[in-house]
């Protein structure tokens, strides 16, 4: 059973029940659909999840035929132990963000369509073995977001939507011209990552290291990287709340599962030149946009920030080349989607209910609405990295990792780490502490949608905090196995 | 039954579960759940401890937490002796304080998330306690230091509790991170974090005599102890603590007197193989213990609330145990832990209850005469004030004695500075005692009643503990309780006994207890304002704590704003700017390529339709719509075809 | 037999009458008239040629199946014509082409 494509797919199933036979107007049919289309691929990836070998590193689950012969493109699917966390992520947050979409009813026919085709392209990313494929998957994935930022968005959506779509598509337009490049230098001239696994190693260095350049523009600007990382914080501030956890919680991982897929492991000469630059952007990051978030008044651009703060481990942990580090900064991949995900749907929370999201403008608020208080810290100190919470695993085993290679660097880091408790723990006074503001004083506490699509993700945060294997076990023979193929291995 | 230690810090953490998700059900009864938890915890530390006593082996219990190819990190339980003797005092002195906190809490509205987070508190606390290895102290560490933020922050709607929960949090992760980094570099020096393995890895590491090994494991030591600075609140990361005195009085006394804040003493005690290994690190250690001993001190003279008089006592206490710790002696520093845990808790929970009587008024000025109105209070109050005071025989003498025996042996200067704070130390301890509990009432309004009997009880636990738990460690018995320890071979053996240094601390407590009466009994010889007057400028310096906050502001706090302020405005300005900049560009490029467009290729095209167009104008004359126009010109057209055909032939 | 010349002279007078109603008259119908005599006159023509380039050994009817041809197709114009002329009476109730100049660009 082709179980990959039948998980892609199904949410474009929905989209066409919901594009050919829902009349717009019927609101309800159109969304009790977009959450079954969107809950279907999360059983489907826990089949996916139960089917997979993780002591195998190989690619299971392929799929494999011809699609444009005379150029050696094909439909090539397959899964290994980085792409099946990605597939469950996806499957999680898209249906946490179809829950989260529950209260949109302007033009819901046209936001369930996008929403859905959202995902055809987010899991075709994830399982596409071709170079090709990964490029018109990941591609598809732009024209819904821009749409769903475009349209759906806050006041200025337009501006934010294009700025997305733009940055978007130069980093893509280099990344094709370095697939392009790829698929050029070797004979026999082929897409299929399996196949340039083992073949690519062997290219001259220089060219590596500038194609090694013209793909991590692609995936930075995904990721995002300083100083690519502009349109992030306003495409979260002006997308509604779903889509900004889809964004950060998903969106983002395609930049980080890139560079696992096809930077690091095609290129492993070319990563290993640029691995000084890309851990002090990393450095840069996380030291940098933890103080740009210390100064924000936007509750939601706090958070975007903080993002952006974050993803920087995961560059430093890979700039290390081990295997830990790897480990590490793939955990901070799943745990970001997980925490980030979380801390978006929470600022809409109090969004939806205030209509504000200056810092300012609340205070107090832990007095009227203690559960989403509760739920705020937790996410809150899972983002700034507390012990038993997978923030924590994240950056210990990144930092662990970098430190072989570039103790200072890691040195510099830990500055981010106490901004970041700083800011996040000033946030949190600004919101839940001090006297309560009289203009909430009606205000009602979290309700049960908002809370059960909150409680997947605190228990993923928990969970992965105190038993990091329930992800390392999946993940770590496929790391390790790359790392072989990069052929790098330091202690320990 | 190996795991059974595994446990200790479990039930607390299910009872923080519990209490956390069913606090409304539960009410009242929360704090039953807690103190029923850290009860059997108190329980089962008490069966570990005699086993590890009497049999002197080592508990231990681990399984795998995390793999990486063919690294395993282990996670696990060990007990040794300085294990259960920490087990052992944080789960007493933790259930009593619960217990007190029932009485003093009682009527919170959030009565039971007190107890939530006391609970998670406790949990942290014995995790730190039975860790094997660093990263499991680490996780406890980092979990206690939430547990600080949430209860010092527990009014949270009085912004300066919240701003203190937020400073000691900040204040303590800059020491987490250094610990943080310790342990890598540790980790990628010695290989492990277990304290076992470290026990063999590191004399053999030393043993090589490679200079960048040393280095880097002295290094390592220093950033361990970077998170002792910030967690036991040594200076100059100490300001967090006398602003943590915003939490409710039971948390000040369990975690911000007895437990957590010495969790930082019990780590380097846990990683001494490393700090006895290098001397340098050692020094360390020593002077900035010995520093913050006596400078506290000097501050907590001239405060005028009573609970932070205690927390600069506490940072003083703290400084000894450091001190003890970085001059060797190991045994003497935790002995001084336990028996400070004692009488600390004990001073606080007085404290507390003087507080809670007085309907939440802290300042000493405004007490005065409660002898007689809280008989129980005062007398435990007194028993503690001794202690710490070190009078014999009383636990305080003991213990303090023995570092001070540490310090003469090793290094004079600390011995002198270390006597001086005794000194200090009994005086300002006493000037609370008078002003608090003697004379007359100075602020007539208020009627000051006694606790309830739950909170007395615990009160006269811990002082039969604060003035007997010295007894034990006595030369008496033979340093007993620091023998228990197992004292390894690396920490230096104990010192000969010394008259002199017994008799100068008596000497100096007895001469502090003095001039505090002359200057704050009922009828004071000497006046205190006139002191203040004399002392001049030294007197507004205490008085303003050194103007360590005041600096750090300055230099840290506001440039941290500004650089965010700075880098908030770079990104819009630089980063942001250059990619609209580049936007506008691209459309200004756009527009004359449009002029272009429109004038050039547009107008070449235009040109030539505007030709066209004239050019039908004027035939078009031509076409008059007329039908025998046409037919006219026809017929002309075949008359001319006509005649030209004839004329070909012709 | 008759020779040629008697019928293009009656042809040619045909040609005259043809174009001279044709360029005189006012009503459309008229003209679409007139027009009829001008292609009768060219039908004639072809009979006649066709009678007179006749050999003895090949019988030719080229030209009068011409002929046939010109008057379908002369009906067919008719036709046509005559619904244009209808057309155009029911729009601007005339059909006197001096008030019509649809045709003008």
């Amino acid at each position: 059973m082709p179980l990959l494509t039948i998980t892609t797919f199904t949410p474009l199933v929905g989209l066409l029940l919901i594009l050919l036979f829902v009349d717009g107007r019927r609101v309800n049919t159109v969304r009790w659909m977009g959450v079954i289309f969107s809950f279907l691929p999360l059983l489907l990836s826990a089949a996916i999840v139960a089917v997979h070998q993780p002591s195998n590193p190989d690619f299971q689950l392929v799929e494999r035929l011809s699609w444009i012969p005379a150029l050696g493109i094909e439909y090539h699917l397959g899964v290994d132990g980085i792409s099946v966390p990605m597939v469950v992520l996806t499957a999680l947050l898209s249906f946490v963000a179809a829950l989260g979409s529950w209260n949109i009813t302007d033009r819901a026919k046209e936001y369930w369509i996008f929403f859905l085709l959202l995902q055809v392209g987010m899991f075709g990313t994830f399982v596409s073995l071709d170079l090709f494929l990964f490029y018109v998957f990941w591609e598809i994935v732009l024209v819904p977001m821009y749409f769903l930022i475009g349209i759906w968005g806050g006041p200025r959506r337009e501006y934010s939507a294009i700025k997305f779509f733009l940055f978007t598509l130069v980093g893509s337009v280099a990344m094709l011209i370095g697939f392009l490049a790829i698929y050029f230098a070797v004979e026999p001239h082929t897409f299929s990552i399996p196949v340039l696994l083992g073949r690519t190693g062997s290219l001259p260095h220089t060219l590596q290291s500038v194609v090694f350049l013209a793909i991590f523009l692609g995936f930075a600007i995904k990721v995002p990287v300083v100083p690519f990382h502009t349109w992030l914080p306003d495409a979260h501030v002006e997308a509604p709340t779903p889509i900004s956890v889809i964004l950060a919680g998903v969106l983002l991982k395609m930049g980080t599962y890139g560079f696992f897929r096809i930077g690091f492991p095609l290129l492993p000469e070319g990563a290993r030149q640029w691995s000084f630059a890309f851990a002090v952007l990393g450095v840069i990051g996380i030291v940098y946009t933890a103080y740009v978030a210390m100064a924000q008044r936007d509750f939601k651009k706090l958070v975007a920030y903080s993002s952006v703060s974050h993803m920087g481990f995961v560059l430093l942990g890979m700039a290390g080349f081990t295997l830990v580090g790897f480990s590490g900064a793939y955990f901070m991949t799943v745990s970001h989607g997980v925490l980030s995900g979380a801390m978006f749907l929470c600022v809409g929370v109090l969004y939806d209910r205030t209509h504000t999201r200056d810092l300012d403008a609340f205070g107090g608020l832990m007095a009227r609405m203690p559960i989403y208080g509760g739920m705020l810290i937790l996410f809150s100190c899972g983002a700034l990295g507390l012990p038993g919470l997978s923030g924590f695993v994240a950056e210990f085993l990144s930092l662990l990792g970098a430190f072989g290679r570039h103790p200072w660097l890691v040195g510099i880091s830990v500055l981010g780490i106490v901004i970041t408790a700083a800011f996040m723990l000033l946030m949190m006074r600004r919101v839940l502490m001090g006297p309560l503001n009289e203009r909430w004083a009606n205000l009602s506490d979290i309700s049960a949608r908002e809370l059960w699509s909150l409680i997947p993700l605190a228990v993923a945060t928990i969970a992965l905090g105190v038993f990091p294997p329930l992800l390392m076990h999946i993940t770590d023979p496929t790391l390790a196995r790359m790392l072989g193929i990069i052929g790098f291995e330091v202690a320990p | 039954m190996d795991f059974l230690p595994a446990l200790i810090p479990v039930l607390p953490l299910l009872a923080f579960a519990v209490i956390i998700t069913n606090g409304r059900r539960l009410g009242w009864s929360a704090c039953l759940v807690a103190v029923g938890a850290s009860l059997t915890s108190a329980v089962l530390a008490a069966l570990v401890y005699s086993r590890v006593l009497l049999s002197h082996e080592t508990l231990a219990w681990s399984f795998e937490w995390v793999r990486w190819g063919e690294t395993a990190l282990r996670m696990g339980v060990r007990i040794d002796g300085l294990g259960a003797l920490m087990l052992f005092m944080v789960t007493v002195v933790g259930t009593l304080i619960e217990i007190y906190a029932i009485g003093y809490m009682a009527g919170d509205k959030t009565f039971s998330r007190f107890f939530a987070f006391v609970s998670l508190f406790m949990a942290g606390m014995l995790g730190l306690v039975v860790a094997d290895n660093l990263l499991l102290l680490f996780v406890s560490w980092e979990i206690m230091g939430l547990c600080s933020y949430f209860l010092i922050g527990f009014y949270f709607h009085r912004p300066s509790a919240a701003a203190a929960g937020i400073k000691a949090f900040i204040t303590t992760r800059i020491g987490d991170v250094g610990l943080l980094i310790g342990m890598i570099l540790l980790w990628w020096t010695a290989g492990t974090l277990r304290f076992d393995e470290l026990l063999l890895a590191v004399p053999a590491l030393a043993g090589l005599g490679d200079a960048h090994v040393d280095l880097m494991l002295t290094a390592a030591a220093l950033l361990i102890f970077v998170g002792t600075i910030g967690k036991s609140a040594q200076f100059p990361l100490h300001v967090w603590l006398p602003d943590a005195m915003e939490g409710p009085t039971p948390v000040s006394a369990l975690i911000h007197a007895a437990t957590m804040v010495a969790a930082g003493v019990f780590l380097v005690a846990r990683s001494f193989i490393l700090f006895a290994q290098f001397p340098a690190a050692l020094t360390v250690v020593a002077w900035v213990g010995g520093f913050t001993a006596l400078f506290a001190a000097l501050i907590a003279l001239t405060q005028n609330d009573i609970k932070r008089v205690l927390a600069y006592s506490t940072l003083s206490q703290l400084g000894y145990m450091v001190m003890a710790l970085g001059l060797g002696a190991y045994a003497a520093g935790m002995f001084h832990l336990i028996t400070h845990a004692f009488f600390k808790a004990l001073l606080f929970m007085g404290a507390g209850a003087v507080i809670h009587g007085f309907h939440h008024v802290q300042d000493m000025r405004r007490m005065g005469g409660l002898w007689g109105k809280m008989p129980w209070t005062a007398w435990t109050f007194l028993v503690a004030t001794l202690a710490i005071s070190g009078i014999p025989p009383l636990s305080g003498f003991w213990s303090k004695d023995e570092i001070l025996l540490g310090a003469f042996h090793e290094s004079p200067v600390l011995w002198v500075a270390g006597t001086f704070t005794a000194f200090l130390t009994a005086f300002y301890m006493f000037r609370l005692f008078f002003m608090t509990f003697t004379g007359r009432q100075r602020d007539g309004e208020i009627h000051a009643h006694e606790s309830p009997a739950v909170m007395i009880l615990p009160l006269v636990v811990l002082a039969v503990g604060a003035a007997l738990l010295g007894i034990p460690g006595s030369p008496w018995m033979g340093l007993w309780v620091q023998h228990s320890l197992d004292v390894p071979a690396y920490a230096l053996a104990h010192h000969h006994h010394s008259n002199l240094v017994m008799g100068l601390s008596i000497a100096v407590a007895v001469a502090g207890i003095a001039l505090a009466w002359l200057m704050y009994a009922p009828r004071p010889t000497i006046q205190p304002a006139r002191v203040a007057r004399a002392m001049g400028r030294l007197y507004t310096l205490s008085l303003n704590k050194f103007h360590i906050d005041e600096i750090y502001a300055a230099l840290i706090i506001n440039p941290t704003r500004a650089l965010a302020r700075g880098s908030f405005r770079f990104d819009l300005g630089l980063i942001d700017g250059a990619v609209n900049g580049m936007g506008w560009l691209q459309r200004a490029l756009a527009s004359l390529k449009g002029l272009f467009d429109k004038w050039v290729v547009d107008g070449i095209v235009n040109l030539l339709a505007t030709i066209v167009q004239a050019l039908s104008a004027v035939f078009g004359l031509i076409q008059t719509g007329r039908v025998h126009n046409y037919l006219l010109l026809a017929s002309l057209g075949a008359l001319v075809i006509a005649c030209l055909t004839w004329w070909n032939m012709g | 037999m008759i020779p040629l010349a008697p019928f293009l002279v009656v042809s040619a007078a045909l040609v005259a009458i043809g174009v001279f109603g044709a360029l005189t008259r006012r009503s459309a119908l008229g003209i679409l008239m007139s027009i009829e005599l001008i292609i009768n006159a060219a039908a004639l023509n072809l009979v006649a040629f066709s009678q007179h380039i006749r050999t003895s050994d090949a019988e030719s009817t080229a030209g009068q199946m011409f002929a046939l041809f010109a008057m379908a197709i002369a009906a067919a114009a008719a036709a046509v014509g005559l619904s244009i002329v209808i057309c155009i009476y029911r729009n601007s109730k005339t059909v006197n082409v001096d008030k019509i100049d649809l045709m003008r660009w």
